[in-house]
């Protein structure tokens, strides 16, 4: 049962993170908890589908599927967290300020918690899928080993809710006017790191060769497969031994983001008396 | 279809950026080294294969159940559903120990690739 807890605690640590980040950088604004859990809902349908049709998936495209369709929703991701940010650049502040009940902001603000509310469901379709398959090839191997095993399961996704939990009252804990820099900041570096991710699938699936060399091994000092290394994993990308192109687009996506931030959060803002015209 | 492709390509235009040349695999993939998994355990744990030249791993399993073949230091992480196999082309390895495992049953199926 223990077994089964840490593996299932394990997948479900990034997605867990990720959905306490989330609500933290959405906390206060309108229909910031429906949207999160519309994620919830949809990765957790969507897992159950690419289960099922693991099989179909892997098989596609030449045998490449898996880690197209990995590639596919982590670029998504980094998309939609880039967004966000910027988006926030723009118009976080007097969201938070005083435009929290003008109608368009509701409207602008919406559009920024979908695109949040589709990194949640892509966190958790991933490890949810993978979750789906443990535990189901656990289910159907039998023994008298199953059910404790489920129960164990089960422990280890609720494992993941109360990280979720911890995460977000950690990050609240912040006085409000630092949380919305540390929370742009975890999504800048959560996007990053996404983006280091995706770059391993296009390797694998042999779709991109280039700068596949090691740049570093630091699996002896903090492997990425221990908790902690797990936890730097998902906050900041850490990878215990990245290809070298990793590295580079790593460091080109935080350097994208914070420029596009910089740019637009600098822009002169509308003068507030005309309607908004974007 | 269509979604999908321009997710793909929004992927590889995105991960690719302006710093890398995408180009589509190339045929030489090297020598196969095939691993099988029966009762969550690899029929080989210490391999061999040869230092500084690219080779593909096929990965039989010939369990009932799915598997998750993994390995951080050959950077290959993959489901594979019961009764299906999968390939992994490697690129060209320093020689040294690459470990190995099935992230689903960590304790019985893991192994060891000696690159020399």
């Amino acid at each position: 049962m223990l077994g089964a807890l840490i593996i299932v605690f394990r997948e479900v640590i990034e997605a867990g993170l990720i959905v306490g980040i989330v609500m933290a950088a959405t906390r206060g604004a309108p229909h910031a908890l429906r949207w999160v859990v519309v994620g919830i809902v949809g990765g957790l349908a969507g897992a159950g589908l690419m289960a099922l049709f693991a099989e179909r998936i892997s098989s596609a495209m030449a045998g490449i599927g898996q880690e197209m369709f990995n590639a596919g929703v982590l670029a998504l991701a980094v998309v939609m967290l880039a967004w966000h940010n910027i988006w926030m650049a723009r118009h976080g502040r007097e969201l938070a300020a005083e435009l929290r009940n003008v109608g368009q902001a509701v409207v602008e603000g919406d559009k920024s918690m979908a695109a949040l509310a589709v990194v949640v469901g892509v966190a958790v379709l991933r490890e949810g899928s993978e979750v789906v398959l443990f535990l189901y090839g656990v289910a159907v191997s039998g023994g008298e080993t199953a059910a404790s095993l489920i129960t164990g399961g089960a422990l280890g996704l609720l494992a993941g809710v109360v990280l979720s939990l911890v995460t977000f009252a950690g990050l609240v804990r912040i006085p409000s006017h630092y949380l919305f820099g540390v929370t742009t900041t975890l999504i800048t570096l959560l996007a990053a790191g996404l983006a280091a991710q995706c770059v391993a699938f296009l390797q694998q699936a042999g779709v991109v060769d280039a700068l596949s060399q090691t740049a570093w091994d630091t699996s002896g000092i903090l492997s990425d497969t221990s908790l902690f290394g797990r936890v730097l994993h998902t906050l900041i990308g850490y990878s215990d031994q990245p290809s070298a192109l990793q590295v580079v687009v790593y460091i080109a996506t935080l350097v994208v983001i914070v420029l596009a931030t910089r740019l637009v959060g600098s822009a002169p803002q509308p003068p507030r008396r005309t309607a908004p015209a974007e | 279809m269509s979604i999908r492709l321009r997710s793909i390509l929004t992927a590889a235009a995105f991960c690719g950026g302006a710093l890398v040349a995408i180009s589509p695999a190339v045929a030489e993939d090297g020598p196969t080294l095939t691993l099988t998994v029966k009762d969550h355990k690899f029929d080989q744990t210490r391999p061999k294969a040869v230092a500084n030249k690219p080779f593909t791993i096929v990965v039989k399993n010939l369990d009932q159940t799915p598997m998750e073949f993994e390995s951080k230091s050959l950077r290959v992480e993959k489901i594979i559903n019961g009764g299906a196999e999968a390939s992994f082309k490697i690129r060209a390895l320093a020689p040294g120990k690459y470990k190995f495992e099935d992230e689903f049953h960590d304790k019985t199926a893991r192994g060891e690739l000696v690159v020399e």
